[in-house]
């Protein structure tokens, strides 16, 4: 495996304060048979502020895991995990997670459902459904305030899912390969816009997928995690310039030998872990 | 932003497509009219072939009565069971006014039916969120739903008297296992996303009961809302029979105890209707509650 030194930038120093940093995170569960399955082993990586960077890895490599222990929603089982330059305890309400399946709430509308975050937080009601009525507007969904999720396409609910998260100002998001249940064309507005909110909002963000265009496209730097237990294999800096049209920017040159030379990496990890499904099954 | 904002609008109907819509909605017409022309027809049958049947004279000789296909004294009319109807409504029960008789057993059925109901709920979202006392508590009331709750009809009247106390309680215990068990499985199945995106989204563990876990078990508890009001008129009626003043089960039993078969066959009648007309009132309470549901596929014929 070859690679010049620009693009191959391990162990990021970290400059300031990262937004997030993981050090030598090691996270272990029970299984209910009662073995110990290790999903992640010593993954080390940090985010700056504002970054967009993208983790893929092989199914199974422990991918959502990561963010699960970023948002809190887990605790590591070795190492640490730090928001912000402070340990993570519990949910951090700085952070925002767009999950893969559809987790909106199918009892309210589209406009409780947005408002959802700010009522939670104990905001007034008035001023919570005034923000939702403008966080609608901005995902383009005005007029569609009073159906219910199942009244809706994939791709709306996706935006609904992203206006709840966004209404409630994260300085981080997480998002668990968030348009993977979309349609090709759907899934290419969906991350422009995410693109477009991203460079206006400033945030930072972690976006888990499988898929290396889509992690290319969208990042400044891709994390490639090893088949599960997953660790860091490599990371790379994407130098495409921004701001970038996610449909037309694959067809750049820079885009073709970036993705060939991350490709090189995640293919023999994509291999593992396909020889070892095909054991089990 | 907006550029997909039309995504997902419906397409109108055009002229040539008006055409189709028309021919469709007079097949779907004639359908219905069928099916319920076949509904009256079905009734007819039954109910004109057991009245046939009781005139259907078999055998002339007998004494004192000529003997029949179905004999009526044990078996019933249909015509005896109406005359039976409309005594009951003219003249009254042997225990007062009819509608006495279904205002008190429905009060007692409806009782029961609301504090089993509020009952299981607790029950069932308590320890459905507690795994530890779920575990705990698991094996005592596995072994209370083993009991056939019918059996404790004698033990109530005993302990709580011949008036609705006992009929009520008796509608309780039956009611709050079937919400209990439904409530408990309709919390445990609430979707990891779903608690995992409103813990995040800031919701606290109160708040994660009352707008998630117990609006998304809703629909378990409703579901289960059905059979538990048959089972809360069972209660009533049982409790009834076994020792009562006034009700329905009253009602029953002493037209069993009279060789008055037609009197049973009425006051089920009675039943029947009134279980029908609360079923209806759980639907509609049921789809003003899960409005938020898509529309069942297919469920247009019925």
């Amino acid at each position: 495996m070859t690679m010049d030194s620009s693009t191959l930038t391990h162990n990021v120093s970290s400059l300031g304060t990262s937004a997030i940093e993981l050090r030598d995170v090691t996270k272990r569960f029970l299984t209910p048979s009662g073995q110990v399955y290790t999903a992640i082993r010593d993954i080390t990586f940090s985010i700056a502020p504002g970054e967009f960077c993208a983790v893929v890895g092989p199914t199974g490599c422990g991918k959502s895991t990561t963010l699960g222990l970023i948002a809190g929603l887990e605790r590591p089982s070795e190492g640490s995990v730090q928001v912000m330059g402070k340990p993570v305890q519990g949910i951090d309400p700085r952070i925002g997670y767009v999950f893969q399946t559809d987790a909106v709430l199918p009892w309210r509308n589209v406009l409780r459902n947005v408002a959802t975050g700010p009522l939670f937080r104990g905001q007034p009601k008035a001023e919570s459904l005034k923000r939702a009525h403008e966080w609608i507007a901005r995902v383009g969904l005005t007029g569609f305030e009073d159906r219910y999720p199942h009244q809706l396409s994939g791709g709306m609910r996706k935006r609904v899912a992203l206006a709840q998260t966004f209404i409630n100002e994260p300085q981080i998001l997480l998002m668990d390969e968030p348009f993977s249940a979309l349609d090709v064309q759907t899934r290419t507005l969906m991350e422009d816009e995410l693109l477009y909110l991203w460079a206006s909002l400033k945030i930072s963000v972690v976006f888990v997928t499988h898929d290396l265009e889509e992690a290319i496209s969208l990042a400044d730097r891709v994390c490639v995690l090893t088949a599960g237990p997953g660790t860091v294999k490599g990371i790379y800096s994407i130098d495409l310039p921004r701001p970038r049209k996610v449909e037309e920017i694959r067809f750049d040159p820079r885009f073709v030998q970036l993705y060939q030379q991350i490709w090189e990496d995640l293919r023999e990890e994509v291999m593992i872990s396909y020889e070892r499904t095909k054991q089990r099954g | 932003m907006s550029a997909l904002s039309n995504e997902g609008n419906e397409q109108t109907t055009t002229a040539p497509e008006g055409k189709e819509v028309k021919l469709y909605s007079a097949a779907r017409r004639r359908r219905s009219i069928l099916v319920n022309v076949l509904r009256v027809a079905f009734i007819v049958v039954i109910i004109g072939g057991w009245e046939l049947g009781t005139r259907w004279v078999t055998d002339a000789h007998t004494k004192p009565k000529p003997t029949t296909l179905i004999d009526p004294f044990f078996w019933g009319q249909p015509s005896g069971i109406w005359q039976q109807l409309v005594t009951w409504v003219t003249q009254g029960t042997a225990q007062g006014p009819l509608w006495e008789q279904i205002a008190v057993t429905l009060e007692e059925a409806i009782l029961g039916f609301v504090i089993g109901v509020v009952l299981g709920i607790i029950f069932g979202v308590v320890l459905g969120r507690n795994r530890f006392l779920a575990d705990v508590l698991g094996p005592y009331i596995k072994a209370l739903n083993s009991i056939p709750r019918v059996t404790l009809a004698p033990l109530f009247a005993i302990g709580l008297g011949l008036g609705s106390q006992s009929k009520v309680a008796l509608a309780v215990v039956l009611v709050f296992f079937i919400v209990f068990f439904n409530s408990f499985q309709g919390v445990r199945e609430v979707d990891r996303n779903l608690l995992a995106n409103a813990r995040i989204l800031g919701a606290s563990q109160r708040q994660l009961t009352t707008q998630v876990i117990i609006p998304s078990a809703l629909t378990w508890i409703i579901a289960s809302l059905h059979t538990s009001f048959s089972f809360a008129l069972v209660g009533a009626v049982v409790g009834e029979y076994i020792g009562a003043i006034q009700g329905i089960g009253l009602m029953i039993q002493t037209a069993g105890a009279n060789f008055n078969a037609n009197g049973v066959f009425a006051a089920m009648f009675i039943l029947a209707v009134v279980a029908l007309l609360s079923e209806a009132l759980i639907t509609a309470l049921e789809n003003r509650l899960l409005r938020w549901r898509p529309t069942p596929v297919g469920d247009v014929t019925i």
